[in-house]
Formats: C-alpha cells, structure tokens, sequence
C-alpha cells in the first residue's frame, strides 16, 4: 500500500490537515469515525443498495469500437456519465450523506465547480431530507445556468462566492468559512479528493467503486483485470482517485492523469498544477498548487469549470512526484475537438472535464491494440452552451 | 524577556491588541498606522501579512488584503518597512498570516527576518499545533519569536491544555464559531465559555478576539480575559478615513475615553 494515506494524513509529503483551530473539532471529528462509518456492515449494505438502484451501478465499461479504430486499439470506456445526475460525483455525496446521517448532521453545505458535484450533493439532500447548501463562483453560476437550475429545483440554495476570482478555489473557501461558523451541525460535503484530512481518503474511498467494478468487468470483456493504461481528467481528481483506485499498487498499469492547459500552459490562462504548481498549502492540505513566489494563490483559468482549479488532491500530488502516474495538459480547444469528436463516433456527449481525457489520446503514443479505460467522468449536457459556441465558430471560419 | 512577557508582566489586564493589514489602505501606511496606534494607546500590533486565501477571515479583512496586494503588499516590501520601526517604538509587534506564505519565503529566513526587525511573535492560524511541535518549536525559540496560537468555543480541554502549552506570550482566545468580522453582542454562552476557561488556571495570559467592535465588547472581553483584540471594525475605520487624528478617536472610542480626550 506505497500510495495510500499514512495515519496523520500523508501521501509522501503531501496531504495533512493545515486547519485553523476553528475547524479543528469538525475535522477530528470526522478523522476518528469516517473508517469505522465506512467499514461497517450497515452502513456498506445501504451504500451499495443505493448505488445499485438509486445511481444505476454497475455503470457499464464500454467497447467503444470506432474510438478503437481510431486509435488502433482497444478503448473501453467507463461509463460513469450514465450515474444518476449525470457524473462521478453522486458516488461521494451517497456515501458522505450517510456518514453525515451517522453524525447526527442535520444541515449540508458544499462547494461546487461545474456544478455537478453541487447537483449530486442537492440531490442526496433531497432523498434524505436535509437542508442543502451549495456555494458556487459567481462566475460559474453565469458559465453554469442549467445546473443551477437543477439545484434549485432539488431544493438547495445557491449561495455565490464573490470574493477573488469567483471560481470553485473561492467557493471553497466560502464552505469552508461556513463551516467555522457552524460547527456542529453541520457536515461539509467535499466533492474532491482535495481538503484536510481524512477527505481527500474519504472521497477516494467512496470512488474507489469505478475501479473495482473495472477489474471484474474488464476480465469478464477481456479476461483480464489489467488494462495497460487508465485516462481519467484531474481537477482536484476525484474520478481519476477513483479510476485508480484498485490499480495503484499494479506496477503494471499505467495512469494518465490529464490536466486543463486553458489556452495554454505558459500563457498565463491554465490550470495544469503538476506542471506550474509547487508545494505549498492550499484548503487545509498540503499539495502542488500554483502560487507565486510569496505563496499568493494564482487564480487558474480553464474552459472547463470543473478543471479550474489551482491544485490538485495530494494523492494526485504523490502519484506525479513519485513517477507512478503520467500526467498530461491538454488545452481548451482539444478538448473541444475532443467533445466532438466522440459525439460524432461514438454518440456521446461527454462533459467538457471528461473531453480533456478524451483528448489526451492523441498525446499517448498507443501501442497497437494496448489495452486503454478512460474514465468517462460525465455526460455534457452541462456544457452545450460552450460546444454551441464552439460549433457555429466552425461554421463561420 | 520578550516584549510580550515584558508587557503582560507590568499590565495584566485592559490590554488592547490592534490588528490591521500591512500596506492597507495605502501601501506605505504601514509604519506610520504602527507609530499611530501607539501614540494612541494601543498595547499590542497584530500586522496582517496580506493572502489571496484568508481561510479563517470575514470579507472586511480579505478586502483589505486584497486591496494591500494590490497596492504592490509583498513580504520583502513589509520587511524592508519594518526595518528602522524598533529605532522608533518598542510596542510589541506580532504577524499574522497564513502558514503558506511562511513556507514559500522559506521557514527559517522568515523567522530569522522577523527576528531582524524585531517582530515579537506570529499567529499563523493554520499551522497545525503538532507540526508546530515537532518542526518549528527549536525555530521560534532560536529566533526569540513567541508562538501564539488560538482556542475556540468548541476546543476541548485538553486541546486547551495542549494550546496553552506550546503557546509563549498570549492565546489567541477566538470569541465565537466565526470567521473574523462577525458583528453583534456577545451571548451568554460566550460568557460562560469565557467563564470556564478562566477557572482553568493557564499559564498564558488571554486576549479576545473575533467580534469585537466597540467599547462594550472590549469591557466585556477584559472582564473574562486579559484584553481584546480588535482587527475588521479597525479596517472599517481605515477604509472611512485612516488619519492620525481618527486612529485616535477609534482607539480613545474603545477604551472609553472620550470625554477626557
């Protein structure tokens, strides 16, 4: 177990809990229950019952045939755009929301990005009955319209963070306030594998699902439990935690971690953190992040809402520093290309944090017929507004 | 004798701490708001090291920190502003800021700068207490820098204890589950809060903070502790006008000294 958290927290260097005394309390809290909450019998017999018929898990891994052609190999795609509400992300908010029931929480409040996490977390509310707050970039609101409509209709309020560059780092630092200022109440729903400890294990635990269905289903597609490599997108990297999961200690299989370049990596507009990020702490963890020399946090940019975001988890952090996971950056116009491309092959819309996976193929030099999953995080519903931008752009040039 | 025991030493109580941002609301404020306080009466300067992400403060603090990064605020600018301040007070000084900002300057340059000129001790909020412990104890002490760190409402007690035993100068004793900034009056809870850590017999003396804004919070405060800090409601007052003259009125207006100014 070379990659997995140590007891005070830590991958390697990176992780730990750099909370002010505030949250002390809170996070203790959650540090000393969250391992019995998930490991007992109760609380898993609920979890899977709700994955399997609330979420729709097994979500299938795919052959995607003409994706394969494409590539001279053999691409399957795990599906986790067909979850309930549309991503990855409600595999978290289930299982957090019961760890919170078990806490006696009675309020939820969450930070949210493109908006899929803040719609997964609205959603477990509303099957639970607890009041739900999702705090949200002022800029995303606008980037993000169908989803917050969802949360609303679930229920939830929708509070914007005005401070900074109004994008998912300030939301989170807006949750994170709330909490201070609520402390016993309340359970604070992360949506990444990001944030002090025990959450950036917490949420890899509750994703780690994606990778176990992978291997039972890969060796019943394929008769074995290995592909050669796994593609997923980081943000903070919940699905890439969870692809990768039940593959780290596999020397075998190869991780791709695929990072948002916006308009590029050196152009001042991006939001690949393995590559401009250094250590230092950012939300209670320390990780890679981008920050200038007197460690003033620089504010990302990407296409993708969910990508924008200037760290990345310390699991994420230890897997590119110690050499076992590759990553790769992938700009705002790839991935359009990407999100066509696949709509046109394949007849799937991906969302445009998924597109970014999608477009790293095309960086991987494949091997004929290598065995490749990549994480399809979600469905782009969410993003049509950018793609139909991107469309008639095509049209006019 | 640092200048914090010093003060604590002759002054056990009535202490007041004012915070404010370094380079706010003008980048070269800095110094002379120091001069000001002091001439004003204050007994303790909390400095803000301006951060992009001020986990543990209101949107009043972060404005001004936001604003103080603006006008150019950097570490090595507030250290070459700080550098002929003890040839002109011997106030005691203490930073404050986030443990990220200390890290990317270097640990250890920084506390040694800080022992340069002459900075008395550091609150950073998020600096775990055991990493503080197992890393950067033999630090402060090598530069004569006391550890301040925070208690709250929902600290145990033996987290208190613990507080107490790895802080040096004062605890940073946080009034209410808040961010910094919250205003309104102080409850019966606070009280008996306030009330039960006294009984608890602590090495360090204790300063109020977080929420308190005027003249009755200050009394309130220095009833249960040694003193009060007050950080936003000061930033509101630089924000309106940031005289001399006003930085006068504001701190005779806390300590109730307006009809004999």
């Amino acid at each position: 177990m070379r990659y997995s958290v140590d007891q005070e927290g830590f991958y390697g260097v990176f992780g730990g809990a750099f909370v002010p005394e505030m949250l002390y309390p809170n996070v203790e809290e959650l540090q000393s229950e969250y391992l019995n909450i998930i490991n007992d019998v109760d609380f898993q017999e609920e979890y899977d019952d709700l994955l399997k018929n609330y979420v729709g898990r097994p979500t299938p891994l795919y052959l995607a045939k003409r994706l394969s052609e494409k590539y001279k190999a053999r691409i399957y795609l795990k599906r986790e755009d067909l979850c309930h509400t549309g991503a990855h992300k409600v595999n978290n908010t289930i299982g957090q929301i019961l760890i919170a029931q078990r806490l006696g929480k009675k309020r939820i409040i969450a930070e949210t990005g493109a908006g899929q996490h803040g719609v997964a977390t609205a959603t477990v509310c509303a099957l639970m009955g607890l009041e739900c707050i999702v705090y949200m970039g002022a800029v995303d609101i606008k980037r993000q319209a169908p989803n917050v409509a969802r949360m609303k209709m679930l229920g939830a309020e929708v509070r914007p963070a005005t401070s900074g560059s109004q994008t998912l780092k300030d939301a989170t630092n807006e949750a994170i306030r709330d909490w201070i200022g609520n402390p016993t109440d309340t359970h604070y729903i992360i949506g990444s594998v990001v944030g002090p400890h025990p959450y950036p294990d917490m949420v890899a635990r509750l994703q780690a699902i994606i990778s176990k269905e992978m291997r039972w289903q890969l060796h019943e597609a394929e008769g074995t439990e290995l592909p050669e490599r796994i593609v997923a997108c980081v943000g903070g990297g919940s699905n890439a935690a969870g692809a990768f999961y039940h593959y780290l200690n596999e020397d075998s299989v190869g991780l791709v971690s695929v990072e948002a370049a916006g308009l590029g990596i050196h152009s001042g507009e991006s939001a690949a953190t393995s590559v401009l990020g250094t250590k230092g702490i950012i939300h209670g963890s320390r990780t890679l992040l981008m920050q200038d020399e007197d460690g003033q946090i620089i504010e990302p940019y990407s296409i993708s809402a969910g990508l924008d975001y200037p760290g990345i988890g310390p699991m994420h952090a230890h897997l590119i520093d110690s050499g076992r996971a590759k990553a790769i950056s992938i700009t705002d116009k790839e991935a359009l290309e990407a999100a066509l491309m696949l709509s046109r092959i394949e007849g799937i819309i991906p969302a445009l944090e998924t597109a970014h996976a999608l477009a790293a193929l095309d960086k991987m030099s494949i091997k004929e017929n290598e065995l490749i999953i990549v994480n399809l995080s979600g469905r782009g519903d969410k993003d049509l507004a950018a793609y139909q931008t991107y469309l008639e752009g095509l049209n006019d040039g | 004798m640092s200048r914090l025991t010093d003060l604590f030493s002759k002054k056990q109580s009535d202490i007041l701490n004012i915070y404010f941002t370094a380079g706010y609301p003008k980048l070269d404020d800095t110094e002379r708001i120091i001069l000001a306080l002091d001439k004003a009466g204050a007994d303790v300067i909390e400095l803000g090291m301006p951060y992009s992400d001020p986990m543990a403060d209101g949107p009043t603090i972060q404005e001004s920190g936001s604003q103080a990064l603006k006008n150019g605020m950097k570490l090595a600018v507030l250290f070459d502003q700080l550098k002929d301040v003890r040839t002109k007070t011997q106030i005691p000084l203490v930073l404050m800021g986030y443990f990220n900002q200390v890290m990317q300057f270097g640990e250890e340059q920084f506390f040694a700068k800080c022992m340069e000129v002459g900075i008395d001790g550091l609150i950073l909020p998020d600096l775990p207490l055991e990493v503080f412990a197992r890393e950067y104890k033999d630090m402060y002490k090598k530069y004569s820098l006391d550890s301040i760190f925070l208690m709250s409402p929902q600290s145990g007690e033996q987290r208190i204890k613990r507080v107490d035993e790895l802080s040096t100068g004062f605890i940073y004793m946080v009034a209410d589950a808040s961010i910094t900034g919250k205003q309104g009056e102080i409850t019966k809870k606070q009280i008996e809060y306030f009330e039960n850590v006294d009984k608890m017999g602590l090495k360090n003396p204790r300063l109020i903070g977080f929420g308190i804004s005027d003249h009755q919070g200050y009394t309130t405060a220095c009833n249960y502790a040694n003193g009060a800090i007050i950080g936003s409601a000061f930033i509101r007052q630089l924000k309106q006008n940031p005289s001399n003259e006003r930085i006068t009125d504001f701190i005779y207006g806390i300590k109730g000294h307006h009809l004999i100014a």
